[in-house]
């Protein structure tokens, strides 16, 4: 529907919001462009760091490192909904399953997943490996308490009807607690990859990398170890832009599953 | 509403007797020195007393008392939601529960359509609608459609079909969920306080409304409120029970003809039964905020 879509962004930037909005983006950035033009700071202004981002949009190195720390991100992040979803589910549908792995899950989950860095190397085989393991982590909590949150706040009065319209324990499962799970099931998932992003830098620049610079060779790189390289190397304007990258990325991400979720729950449309 | 003459007999399916359903339909629950006890035997609530009532079979019977005085656990026992302590409760002559058996099964012959409603919020109107029956395996998804659109027809509640419950009105939804109810072909209707949140013209709308359905299907209906106009002009027989223990105070016989329509509330007689039925639950309602003193 592309003329909706049309109208959609013309009623945006025809808004009193997108203005504010604007108008408080660009005083942050004259703010910021003084701030590093007098010497108060040693943060590179915004007229150097757009320039290096000219720059690092022509490098496909820039690119690798999006590219590495995406993938991990993604890795984790599925992983943590694949293993999350289900066990958030059994943990609320069964007391005894729940009473089983609910105290060794609540003993490890204030574990931060860089605490498992180190452990995660030693662990995997490969660096990758562990990277993406600490990423799931990172998610993985979000979308089990989410779940579990979500299936247990059903209200009581849809299982009552379910069951005296003769509903199976099977029915039950599958239209009464899947559909009245999936709105939680999306928050975990926004909050979730969230923090994988928040994960994943932080690995990358603990376990470094072989080499920034090359394509596909040693192992490590992504934005995390960009943001580091260009630390150690002395490259502040591109620590900015490692930062701003992250900035985006993550905004992407979070934009799509926000897109995904408004398409799985209908019934939340226009509320 | 108007469309109603027309649509009575038109939809059939195919192998299935018309929709409209015979007078000699049951629905007869009596219920015998039922005793309900939340806690321990000694020390627990006793929200329900040896309370024994009869609702009659195509009758609408309409159950008023103060707030929280154990109305609803009564409802929730014939449903098979909750169980009780002593007394039996039989539904035609079959008992759901009773000594040994203390908690009934939900199904399909009683349902249930509750103060704030339950149309699943995920499901469109006709997925709710056709539920049961689909559930149930008596009907195909296709048949099951075919029927609810049928039979939302009938209710004057068409195009609503692919709506989600969250985008009609909490009126809409209410009468969306007794003609869900009404899928299942139920023996007796259960409502508990259906109409409570709505306001007082959406009320009147939805009166008439059920009484439409009530001609139509002549389907058993226990009707719990604490709106006392309500229970006259719906109710056959208004059960005025006492409060915390609950059981009949009063048992009132409203002996004015359905099908009735909004005209009766301006009568002599319906103010007569009015006063009657405000002097017993008046008392109650003392007793119950009394009560409610106390334990503070």
């Amino acid at each position: 529907m592309p003329s909706f879509r049309a109208a959609h962004i013309y009623a945006l930037v025809a808004s009193t919001k997108f203005w504010r909005g604007m108008f408080a983006t660009l005083i942050f950035i004259a703010v910021w462009e003084i701030v590093s033009g007098i010497g108060l700071s040693r943060i590179p202004a915004p007229s150097a760091v757009a320039l290096t981002f000219n720059d690092m949009m022509r490098d496909p190195s820039y690119w690798f490192s999006w590219y590495l720390s995406t993938k991990r991100v993604f890795a984790g992040f599925l992983v943590a909904m694949l293993v999350g979803i289900p066990l958030g589910l059994a943990m609320a549908v069964s007391r005894t399953f729940y009473g089983i792995v609910f105290p060794v899950f609540e003993v490890l989950r204030p574990i931060p997943p860089l605490a498992w860095v180190p452990a995660a190397i030693i662990f995997w085989p490969t660096q990758e490996l562990s990277i993406d393991f600490v990423t799931f982590l990172g998610a993985f909590y979000a979308v089990v308490i989410n779940v579990i949150d979500g299936a247990q706040t059903i209200d009581v009065r849809y299982f009552q009807a379910a069951r005296s319209m003769g509903s199976s324990s099977w029915d039950i499962f599958r239209r009464i607690i899947l559909p009245g799970t999936l709105p939680s099931v999306l928050v975990g998932a926004t909050v979730g990859i969230g923090i994988a992003w928040a994960v994943v830098v932080a690995a990358e620049m603990i376990s470094g990398g072989g080499s920034a610079g090359s394509m596909g060779g040693a192992a490590g790189g992504g934005l995390g170890f960009f943001i580091w390289n260009s630390y150690v190397g002395g490259s502040y304007t591109q620590i900015v832009v490692g930062m701003i990258s992250i900035g985006i990325a993550g905004y992407i991400s979070s934009a799509l599953i926000r897109k995904a979720g408004e398409l799985a729950t209908p019934w939340l449309r226009d509320q | 509403m108007s469309t109603l003459p027309e649509t009575r007999q038109a939809p059939m399916m195919p192998g299935e007797p018309a929709l409209r359903r015979s007078g000699s339909r049951k629905g007869e629950i009596h219920i015998r020195n039922v005793v309900k006890i939340y806690g321990s035997e000694e020390s627990g609530v006793r929200a329900v007393d040896d309370c024994s009532l009869d609702v009659p079979a195509g009758e609408i019977t309409v159950v008023v008392g103060p707030s929280g005085c154990g109305k609803t656990t009564l409802l929730n026992a014939i449903a098979g939601f909750h169980s009780i302590t002593s007394g039996t409760i039989d539904l035609d002559g079959e008992p759901l529960c009773g000594p040994g058996r203390l908690k009934a099964d939900p199904g399909p012959d009683r349902i249930v359509v509750f103060q704030n409603g339950a149309l699943f919020p995920w499901k469109t109107i006709i997925e709710n609608v056709a539920f049961g029956p689909i559930v149930q395996g008596r009907l195909s998804r296709k048949q099951g459609y075919e029927k609810a659109r049928a039979m939302l027809a009938e209710a004057g509640l068409r195009n609503l079909e692919d709506s989600y419950p969250g985008e009609i009105s909490s009126g809409m939804r209410r009468r969306v969920e007794i003609v869900r109810a009404l899928m299942n072909e139920p023996k007796i209707l259960l409502l508990d306080e259906p109409y409570r949140a709505l306001d007082s013209l959406t009320k009147s709308v939805m009166h008439e409304a059920l009484l439409e359905t009530f001609d139509r299907n002549q389907v058993t209906i226990f009707f719990i409120t604490h709106d006392l106009e309500e229970a006259i002009f719906l109710g056959h027989r208004v059960a005025i029970m006492t409060t915390r223990p609950c059981r009949p105070k009063k048992i009132l016989t409203v002996d004015i003809p359905h099908p009735r329509d909004y005209s009766v509330l301006t009568a002599k007689r319906f103010r007569e039964y009015l006063d009657e039925t405000i002097a017993a639950v008046h008392e109650e309602a003392l007793k119950a905020f009394a009560a409610g003193e106390r334990e503070r």
